[in-house]
């Protein structure tokens, strides 16, 4: 694995197009677009007033760059420097703003929610959708980019709304039977919408693309529900991690439960590795599993104490005592990542934020356990293989492959890794680059 | 009374008692004060009662006491001690005869009574022991009935406490289980509240959105702008196209096309499982149908006919279906008929199983059971058998070495050497040797013989003469004393007859002189064997030397069995010992026979030269 010099970056933003060509980082009010092999500076913009949020077009042509104070969205474009785009929702604000699946649309959300406003760069023309929901995941486009779901709320009542992106047009509107719907999710494969209730009711609910019920599912009452939500890409199964500590597991045919996996702090089964991060222990180095990945670059690793060893079996993991008086207490399922070929499911549990815990699919079996040092902040898998790369907030990025799991320190003395979802990216762009 | 008790012991208190009884019935006799002391007289006689005894009659009062012992002896129902009187007048006068036997019948009675004391005094201590051990017995009864009535009281002590802690727990789980409900109903309840709570915030807020939106979007905003330096082509290179009920519908074509392809592309995913797993189970048919119809047969003689008449309608079935199923996989009845015949011969493999199962497990049992047994009483017969040959080889080593050691000790160092090195050759020369000894005594022996011989004919001859003088010396005995009847003349013919016989066998013995001959040979052979057994070596070469003794032994059988019996008569029990142990010794390889056929016939050698005349 190799690792370029540091780069300056201002309010973590920093983000690779979709094609892995280009890598777009904002310092300040300017945004700089280098190409990802040589990491010579492309392009530089600059915008009116720093940048708040950066994305790209799905053809990796626009960067949109939001400056939410302003509300004011500015695009660029990669071919064509000169060009350039300024949008301004005036009074009304924005809150958020995202590029549609075909990268022609801009759709920004102004404050309040009050409405979505879309955007064409190809006409002139501008639309607005009215009554918006104010939820965690109120948006969501389908993978082959046709159709987008959004979530609305109008008389205290939930509904979803499903546009053909090609021209904005509603294609169903319907009311689900939530209470206050949290965030709705479509499918891999586009035809089922995943809807999920706020979280003091466990309550999922299973569209069709033509809006038909397909399946409510609810594991229990009078708790605190549903935390997270994640599709296999193969879309043949639904996770759903929930406060209790569990993943249930739904099939796509009878959309029941097949398994639910506990996350229990103590590890009896001797079948499952628990590989423990263990720093500065060269006597303990004996159990050490740093098997480089197979396609691990061929830098030298740095010189790091931290490594893993395997932990003979019955393994308590350590645990956080949650608050339970405060609002999104530290418990439940608050992570869940399908790997590529949906072998392998990566969870974490939130009172036990030090540890990841790696399920095979096809078994229906806990597989591994890795516990680090401190609490695990992000996982991403590595888009290719099943590869997963864990960020724990510290220098070092973890690595784990079914054949085992190393530590790798990144460069940049003293700096902490921003934002693993970043890092994450950036593994997720170097993978993609490679493979 | 009570001093009487106290000079008597307590065994015998009963008796007294009975007795003392006695006299209170009795009429008082003059002598009462003693009366008592005179009946204790019937029991031991301790020194004090001697001594009352002896104060009981005094010189002057006999008359009265034998009076009043009469008179209590006849109230016992013995005889009076007086003769019968013959008149009144007269005195009646003690009759000594009766007083003894009263005496002795008495001191009998005073035995059985002694006697039956004892017996009563040991069954008194058996039942005082008894009675000791019941007592303890109760004892320990009464403790444990007790201890056990304790510890039922504990128990239901604890019982009790267990039931009132159920109690209490049940109670608290009732009281636990209200608490739920109630805390559950104040969820609910809250939850509506809170739901309720919720709407009516949403509808403010709600409102103020309104408003709000009314108050930003209305006002014709400038500021709501898009600066755009020029639009850009659409990514698929299209032109927007105007919204119209007809884009409208080719969106929901879209959308049910692509709803359509997903349901067709899981269709076709669940048609090729399906196909797979018809496809297997086709093949789990098939080799069922193919593991079943070699075993169709047994079950069909084994068990019942059902079994096979199923697995052959379902052959038949299978038939059919697989026929069938060419046509059609999916026909519904198709698919029927092959699950049904599935689960048949399914059921049936499964009883097939498990009756392999059972059998196996019946055969581990029996095999456990009987094989087990029965291989462990081989294994001791083998180990009985084997140690008891090493038991033989043993003892045949060790009278091997005795025979040896004797033979080593006994006879001279030439057969020691011999025997340390039994070299064949040497053997053989010390045989020849041996044997032309052995030839010279021959001749020696047969001159002898000879001698022998013609000092028999001669002495046969003699016997004859003898024998013919007795015969006529008896016939005219015969003659001479019976009268000429019938009887006699049979009697003379049967006499003639015998004598005839006599003669005959004279005549035998003289016919077969010649073959006599051997005879000496075999009277002599033993002790030339005896000469041969002394150079005897133990090697292998003993068997042929065996083999001649045998032959020698044959002849002398021979001979000893043509020997008339008056004349081989001390000789036949040798020679008929030797014939047998010879016999013993000419079975070859058992050198061990010959062993003791050698040593024997040493011995007997020795007898037969006391024997020889």
């Amino acid at each position: 694995m190799n690792f370029s010099e540091v780069f300056k970056l201002s309010s973590l933003l920093c983000k690779f197009s979709p094609d892995g060509k280009y890598l777009a980082s904002c310092v300040q009010y300017r945004l700089v677009v280098r190409d990802v092999n040589t990491l010579q500076i492309l392009q530089l913009y600059t915008c009116l007033d720093q940048i708040q949020h950066i994305e790209w077009s799905a053809d990796s042509l626009f960067i949109l760059c939001a400056m939410y104070k302003r509300g004011l969205v500015q695009v660029w474009s990669l071919e064509q420097p000169e060009w350039h785009c300024k949008i301004d929702e005036g009074s009304a604000g924005l809150v958020a703003s995202c590029w549609s699946p075909d990268g022609r649309h801009i759709l920004n959300t102004t404050e309040f929610h009050l409405r979505i406003t879309v955007w064409s760069l190809c006409t002139k023309s501008v639309s607005y959708i009215k009554y918006p929901k104010a939820c965690l995941q109120g948006i969501t486009f389908t993978r082959d980019g046709r159709y987008m779901a959004l979530a609305e709320r109008r008389d205290c009542k939930d509904y979803v709304s499903i546009f053909v992106c090609s021209d904005w047009q509603l294609l169903r509107h319907f009311d689900t039977d939530t209470q206050d719907l949290t965030g709705i999710e479509w499918a891999p494969n586009g035809c089922v919408l995943a809807v999920w209730d706020t979280c003091l009711e466990y309550k999922i609910l299973l569209y069709s693309l033509d809006g038909r019920l397909l399946s409510t599912y609810s594991a229990y009452e009078w708790s605190l529900g549903i935390k997270s939500v994640a599709w296999s890409p193969s879309s043949q199964f639904l996770a759903v991690g929930s406060y209790d500590g569990k993943v249930r597991i739904l099939n796509h045919v009878t959309w029941k439960m097949i398994t639910e996996f506990g996350h229990p702090a103590a590890i009896n089964d001797p079948k499952i590795v628990v590989y423990k991060e263990a720093e500065k222990s060269p006597q303990l180095g004996l159990g050490c599993l740093s098997f480089p990945p197979p396609r691990a670059g061929a830098g030298p690793l740095p010189s790091s104490e931290s490594k893993y060893e395997i932990a003979s079996v019955p393994v308590s993991l350590q645990t956080l005592k949650p608050v339970t008086d405060r609002a999104n207490p530290k418990i439940g399922i608050g992570m869940l990542a399908f790997s590529p070929d949906s072998y392998f499911l990566a969870t974490r549990n939130d009172n036990i934020p030090n540890a990841v815990w790696v399920w095979d699919i096809q078994k229906l079996r806990l597989f591994a356990v890795l516990e680090q040092l401190s609490p695990v902040r992000a996982f991403q898998w590595d888009p290719q293989q099943p590869r997963l790369a864990i960020c724990t907030g510290g220098s070092r990025l973890y690595l784990w492959s079914p054949a085992g799991c190393m530590s790798v320190q990144v460069p940049g003395e003293g700096k902490h890794i921003p934002e693993a979802t970043d890092v994450a990216a950036l593994l997720c762009a170097v993978w993609h680059h490679t493979g | 009374m009570g001093d009487w008790m106290t000079v008597t012991d307590p065994g015998l208190s009963s008796e007294s008692k009975t007795i003392s009884q006695y006299t209170s019935e009795t009429k008082m006799s003059p002598s009462s004060l003693y009366s008592q002391q005179v009946l204790c007289s019937s029991i031991p006689l301790s020194k004090n009662v001697h001594s009352f005894f002896s104060a009981f009659c005094t010189e002057d009062n006999i008359e009265q006491s034998i009076s009043y012992l009469d008179q209590e002896l006849t109230t016992f129902g013995f005889p009076s001690l007086y003769e019968e009187s013959k008149g009144k007048e007269t005195k009646r006068e003690l009759n000594i005869v009766a007083v003894l036997n009263c005496m002795n019948e008495l001191l009998v009675l005073q035995r059985k009574n002694l006697l039956a004391q004892e017996n009563v005094e040991t069954q008194n201590l058996k039942l005082g022991s008894d009675m000791d051990h019941l007592q303890s017995c109760y004892s320990k009864l009464k403790e444990q009935l007790e201890t056990s009535r304790r510890e039922m009281i504990g128990l239901q002590e604890r019982d009790r406490q267990l039931q009132c802690k159920n109690r209490n727990l049940h109670q608290l789980l009732k009281n636990e289980k209200d608490e739920v409900q109630k805390l559950q109903n104040i969820i609910a309840s809250r939850a509506t509240q809170y739901n309720h709570d919720m709407k009516r915030k949403e509808r403010e807020y709600n409102k103020l959105k309104e408003r709000l939106h009314q108050l930003v979007m209305n006002k014709k905003d400038k500021k709501i702008a898009m600066d755009i330096l020029n639009y850009v082509g659409r990514a698929d290179g299209k032109r927007g196209s105007w919204r119209t009920g007809k884009t409208e519908a080719r969106n929901e074509d879209e959308m049910y096309k692509i709803l359509l392809n997903d349901y067709e592309y899981r269709q076709k995913q669940i048609l090729m499982e399906n196909a797979e797993l018809k496809k297997v189970l086709q093949q789990m048919k098939k080799e069922m149908i193919s593991l079943l119809s070699p075993q169709k047969k047994k079950p069909r003689e084994r068990v019942d006919d059902s079994t096979g008449t199923v697995i052959s309608d379902v052959e038949e079935d299978a038939g059919e279906l697989s026929r069938e199923s060419m046509w059609d996989l999916s026909c519904e009845t198709v698919r029927e008929q092959l699950t049904n015949s599935i689960r048949k011969q399914w059921r049936i493999l499964k009883s097939h199983v498990e009756k392999l199962d059972n059998q196996v497990s019946k055969v581990h049992l029996e095999g456990f059971n009987d094989e087990d047994v029965i291989s462990r009483q081989d294994h001791e017969q083998e180990t009985e058998k084997l140690e008891l040959e090493i038991q033989q080889c043993k003892e045949m080593i060790k009278t091997q070495q005795q025979l040896l050691q004797q033979l080593a000790t006994a006879y001279d160092d030439d057969t020691t050497s011999l025997l340390r090195d039994c070299y064949l050759l040497e053997e053989k020369e010390r045989l020849k040797e041996e044997w032309s000894l052995f030839k010279e005594q021959k001749k020696n022996f047969e001159r002898e013989r000879r001698s022998f011989t013609e000092a028999a004919i001669r002495l046969g001859l003699e016997r004859k003469a003898f024998e013919e003088e007795r015969a006529s010396w008896l016939k005219q005995q015969f003659l001479n004393m019976t009268t000429f009847d019938h009887q006699n003349s049979e009697n003379v013919k049967l006499f003639s007859a015998f004598s005839g016989s006599s003669d005959w066998d004279n005549l035998i013995v003289h016919s077969r002189q010649p073959q006599k001959k051997p005879h000496s040979v075999s009277n002599g052979s033993p002790v030339c064997m005896s000469k041969l057994t002394k150079s005897l070596p133990a090697s292998p070469s003993t068997s042929d030397f065996c083999q001649t003794r045998s032959c020698i032994s044959e002849h002398s059988s021979i001979n000893v069995l043509n020997i008339t019996a008056e004349e081989i008569k001390p000789n036949q029990v040798g020679g008929e010992c030797t014939n047998q142990k010879w016999s013993v010794a000419s079975r070859p390889g058992s050198q061990e026979g010959c062993y003791s056929g050698c040593s024997l016939s040493y011995t007997n050698s020795h007898v037969e030269k006391d024997d020889l005349p």
